[in-house]
């Protein structure tokens, strides 16, 4: 997740953040259960690293089934016999609005926070992730009191209208790209709706959580609204999307473990699910294209959070006419592409969140070269310590090789040519996936076309990354199902209950 | 206009209602109450008494003023400047500069929505100068205005900054190869007139949603009224609203008010008050620019009691539902139709209650009703009471003004009140209700619905059944079920006949601050449509 493209440009920030490693002051580490940072019942503890070492940063309380029943209990508490899901909506709004403010003052705080444990860029952080988060808690503080049901023209001599209810506890598991984007993504909805939740924050990045679980109690949420519980997918992740007391889990993360939680639901108590999963999502640049704006924007969708985004423009389709000029200026700006220290602000691309995906990329590139598809820039470590990777870019990718179908999650672009807009449609439709997909042309007729065609959630046409919380994003195909931001978002913790009454005899229906 | 309230529930924060009044001083015996304790009701400093236009606050061209009362004394408490016609043009150049040059309507809706977030903080901050400003100038009850019209002011402001990054078109499925979707774009210069019964409440139900739909606009507030206005005015330039979006323009109907229906360069009026006014506004646009026109008119509610009723609590309804705010509400109940089995009971209690019900100073805590606004509206409540006593109705309580100076009148109550008569036709705007005996549910339906207003209904009953039937028969823009001025920011309001059209408050609020535009352009040869 991000903001328009033209947000980055690293080098546009002159002041570099100096010699030594920063490394923020670690406050939360403890699991939080009904307002309290409480240790694990089994008393274990897991290690976070900062992925430009591979240090140990902190250790946080590892939660499993034991400590998600106590979350799921507070969490039930607090939504049957609490005020928050009985506070009008514009109470609700209101405290979510203050929490939005206490994260502003901390924003520094927090922005370093998920550098030093997702090797995110710090000036991102400050100028991206963290407003983003709070644009996006705000929207919805806005929306808790503008959740409507519809009365009914019922045939028949019927009175009818629908209420729409917080559907209750809600599981919430978020990835480790985006560990503040992904947590409000979730919680700014369900809070608004007035469930309760219990969130489970990537084992990678667990300490942003821990941060806003404490601001939200010092806002005035109420103690068991929301509880986070870090830990593993295994145990924690796998106790809350089988409990038989959450009433829906959602989930942004991989296709395979999407698909791990629907069975755990089908098993369990067919809790609601909804997955915001993989991509491999194609970026189509015509002809008709400024060639050095296409470089810019395909550059930016491939290597913005170093590939590490489920809408990674990672699949590049380039027209035949321009494809030549293309690949030079690509591959000049890949190898301009800075890798280094996130916090220094001259750093375009920090490492890999940790060593299993640094390997999993890595692997990745064996593959490409073994496939047989040309290695024009990258394609090995960057770095002598750290899970940094140098920008890589395959040309002569073919449709059924391994890079071109399967989801790297790192800063690979494969690049393909193609002759006419009916062959890109149906080869940007040759995915199992469906989260999104780029369009670069000056032509309406083109844009309309492929816009109309291509099965994906969210098409851009001459951008990319342009999240708004006002516009719903989710996946076609095997990216999930649901819908995040937007007031559609909503619907994912509100149940819908219809009212009919009898009503006989009306002069007037 | 008020915000959510319901039953007996409705009084101010000393909890006087119903037939609970304390009866201090002996009640309500035609003499009205000195002020004792809280705010002492002496006049605070008024620091805005100019026009404000493009940011600033300027006298009036011609340099006239005129005066606003105290109506508890008929005091002058302050002489404001007095827009005309060549102030209306300045603060219309302002607005039409702020939005088609300004950062306004070009801004992110959630950036708006975050400086309206800030605006809402300073009204709230600035509280307790906003309600002694609006209980002095319009002889509101200062206990209600605090908690009641200040909050809903400040919430109104929060709903529509909340509002304002969720304006959405829709895209369009058409029939043929076609792509479309409608892009909903802010009208350009709002104009806004607002009356005097709920001065700041008015204010921000047609400013918050034009703010938050990206207009610019210039208010005249009526003139027996015009500080809040100017209060908020310098506040919202606090918060960060760019000027010239807002400009106030303080001043009279037929000169000021008239300058902006018929200005050629207003995109749009929203106008509360009087039926009568709402047909020269309407007129004023035929007549210059054709610019769309809402208008939120005069009512003739009624309240329906039914004979299953709790007495006790349909009584406290009625009082609350026909005197709150003296009468001075376009939502009041002022026809009262009760079931034949009850009737008697009912009208006992309703006597006795109004009778207990203290006329008085609106600053002193205990008191239930202010003086009417001016000496028009007093006299014109007057004239009514004449009217229905020379039509032969019969006056159960009241009947007659009270106190020794300023505008007050007691709570009456008329019976033997046809369907025919003029009270029972025409909006009185005061402290009189008329009470009338049914028989049938189809006969309640047919006499509510008598009316050439449209704009509430009550229901009292305890039948589910007979909830139903009335809510759907009733042609009203809201019916309230056992209950009454339950107002939210989340609910339209707005009237239906010659009630007037077009809603106030809710997300249907900013479709009168919006044009919807349809863009279409052709798909050729797509392989999925």
């Amino acid at each position: 997740m991000g903001s328009n493209g033209d947000c980055v440009n690293g080098k546009a920030a002159a002041a570099a953040a100096g010699g030594g490693l920063v490394v923020p002051e670690i406050r939360f580490t403890k699991l939080f259960i009904n307002g309290e940072f409480v240790d694990a019942v089994s008393g274990k503890s897991f290690e976070t690293r900062d992925p430009r070492t591979g240090e140990v940063l902190a250790h946080v309380a590892e939660a499993d089934k034991d400590d998600v029943d106590r979350a799921v209990v507070a969490a039930r508490e607090a939504f049957e016999h609490g005020k928050w899901p009985r506070m009008s909506g514009y109470e609700r709004g209101r405290l979510m609005n203050k929490l939005a403010d206490l994260m502003e003052e901390h924003a520094d705080e927090l922005a370093a926070l998920d550098g030093a444990d997702a090797g995110k860029l710090l000036l991102l952080g400050k100028i991206i992730d963290i407003p983003s988060a709070v644009q996006m808690l705000r929207y919805y503080a806005g929306a808790a009191d503008k959740i409507h049901g519809e009365s009914l023209r019922v045939a028949g001599k019927y009175q009818g209208y629908t209420l729409k209810e917080p559907i209750g506890v809600v599981g919430i598991i978020t990835p480790w790209n985006f560990p503040t984007m992904m947590f409000f993504l979730k919680v700014s909805p369900a809070l608004a709706a007035g469930c309760t939740v219990v969130v489970k924050p990537a084992e990678q990045t667990p300490l942003s959580a821990l941060y806003y679980a404490h601001l939200a109690k010092l806002a005035g949420i109420p103690d068991g609204v929301i509880n986070v519980v870090p830990g593993f997918g295994p145990t924690a992740g796998a106790a809350i999307t089988s409990h038989m007391d959450v009433d829906s889990v959602t989930f942004t993360g991989s296709t395979e473990i999407g698909r791990t939680i629907m069975e755990a639901s089908a098993r369990s108590n067919l809790k609601m699910v909804s997955l915001e999963l993989g991509g491999k999502s194609p970026m189509m640049i015509f002809d008709d294209a400024d060639v050095d704006m296409a470089v810019n924007l395909s550059k930016l969708a491939i290597f913005y959070n170093k590939g590490e985004i489920c809408v990674a423009g990672s699949r590049v389709y380039v027209q035949e006419g321009i494809y030549d000029e293309y690949v030079k200026k690509a591959v000049e700006a890949a190898k301009n592409w800075k890798v280094g220290d996130p916090f220094d602000a001259t750093t375009n691309m920090g490492p890999q969140v940790d060593k299993v995906q640094f390997e999993r990329v890595l692997k990745y590139i064996e593959i490409g070269k073994r496939e047989g598809a040309t290695l024009l820039t990258g394609g090995k470590p960057a770095g002598d310590k750290g899970y940094y990777i140098e920008p890589t870019i395959f040309a002569d990718v073919k449709e059924d090789m391994q890079i071109a179908q399967e989801e790297i999650f790192g800063p690979v672009m494969s690049l393909m040519k193609f002759k006419t807009v009916d062959e890109v449609i149906q080869k940007a439709n040759c995915s199992k996936y469906g989260l999104a997909a780029g369009i670069i042309t000056k032509n309406l007729d083109i844009a309309n076309r492929v816009s109309r065609s291509v099965k994906a959630g969210t098409v851009w046409v001459n951008c990319y990354f342009a999240f708004d919380p006002d516009a719903p994003f989710g996946g076609y195909k095997m990216s999930g199902f649901g819908r995040d931001q937007g007031m559609l978002a909503l619907d994912k913790y509100l149940q819908v209950k219809s009212v009919i009454t009898a009503l006989p005899d009306s002069p007037w229906y | 206009m008020a915000g959510e309230r319901n039953g007996g529930e409705v009084q101010p924060a000393n909890g006087v209602h119903g037939g609970e009044v304390q009866p201090v001083n002996g009640g309500h015996g035609g003499e009205v109450q000195p002020v004792n304790g809280g705010h002492g009701g002496e006049v605070p400093e008024i620091r805005y008494t100019k026009l404000f236009i493009n940011g600033r606050f300027v006298d009036a061209v011609s340099g006239k003023t005129f005066e606003t009362r105290d109506p508890r004394t008929g005091d002058v408490i302050a002489t404001v400047a007095e827009g005309d016609k060549a102030d209306v043009d300045l603060a219309v150049a302002a607005a039409r500069e702020a939005f088609d040059h300004g950062k306004w309507p070009r801004m992110a809706g959630s950036e708006r929505g975050r400086i309206m977030l800030k605006y809402a903080d300073l009204v709230e901050q600035h509280a307790e100068e906003l309600a002694v400003l609006e209980s002095l100038d319009a002889g509101k009850l200062l206990a209600v205005v605090r908690v009641l019209d200040v909050v809903s002011c400040v919430s109104s402001l929060r709903y529509f900054a909340g509002a304002a990054d969720k304006i959405h078109g829709e895209t369009l499925k058409m029939s043929r190869q076609l792509q479309g979707y409608t892009l909903r774009e802010p009208l350009g210069v709002a104009g806004l007139i607002t009356p005097w019964n709920f001065p700041s409440i008015m204010f921000f139900s047609k400013v918050s949603p034009a703010l938050a739909a990206g207009c610019t606009m210039v208010v005249k507030p009526a003139e027996q009224t015009p500080l809040t206005a100017l209060f908020l005015a310098h506040l919202a330039k606090q918060a960060g609203v760019p000027d010239g979006v807002i400009n106030v323009i303080t001043g009279f109907g037929p000169t000021a008010g008239a300058a902006i229906a018929s200005h050629m360069d207003v995109n749009m009026v929203g106008f509360t008050g009087s039926t009568e006014v709402g047909r020269l506004i309407l007129e004023a646009s035929a007549k210059s620019n054709l610019k769309p026109v809402s208008l939120e008119l005069g009512g003739k509610s009624p309240l329906i009691v039914f004979d299953d009723a709790d007495v006790d609590m349909a009584v406290d309804l009625a009082v609350s539902a026909s005197l709150f705010n003296k009468g001075e509400a376009c939502v009041a109940a002022s026809r009262i139709y009760v079931q034949e089995s009850i009737y008697d009971r009912f009208e006992k209690k309703l006597g006795d209650t109004m009778k207990s019900w203290i006329v008085g100073d609106p600053f002193d805590p205990r008191v239930n009703q202010g003086p009417q606004v001016d000496k028009a509206q007093y006299e014109r409540v007057l004239s009514f009471i004449e009217h229905g006593k020379a039509e032969g109705a019969t006056v159960l309580t009241g009947g007659k003004a009270c106190g020794k100076g300023g505008y007050y009148i007691e709570p009456t109550i008329f019976t033997d009140v046809k369907d025919d008569m003029i009270i029972a036709k025409e909006e009185i705007f005061g402290p009189v209700v008329c009470l009338m005996k049914f028989k049938t549910e189809e006969e309640a339906i047919a006499r509510a619905n008598d009316t050439r207003y449209g704009l509430a209904a009550g229901v009292v009953t305890k039948n589910i059944n007979v909830a139903n039937r009335m809510t759907r028969s009733i042609r009203a823009g809201v019916v309230w079920v056992n209950c009454y001025f339950a107002m939210d920011n989340d609910c339209p309001f707005g009237g239906r006949k010659m009630s007037g059209f077009g809603k106030d408050l809710s997300m249907h609020a900013l479709d009168k601050f919006l044009a919807v535009k349809a863009v279409v352009t052709p798909v050729h040869d797509s392989p999925w449509m």
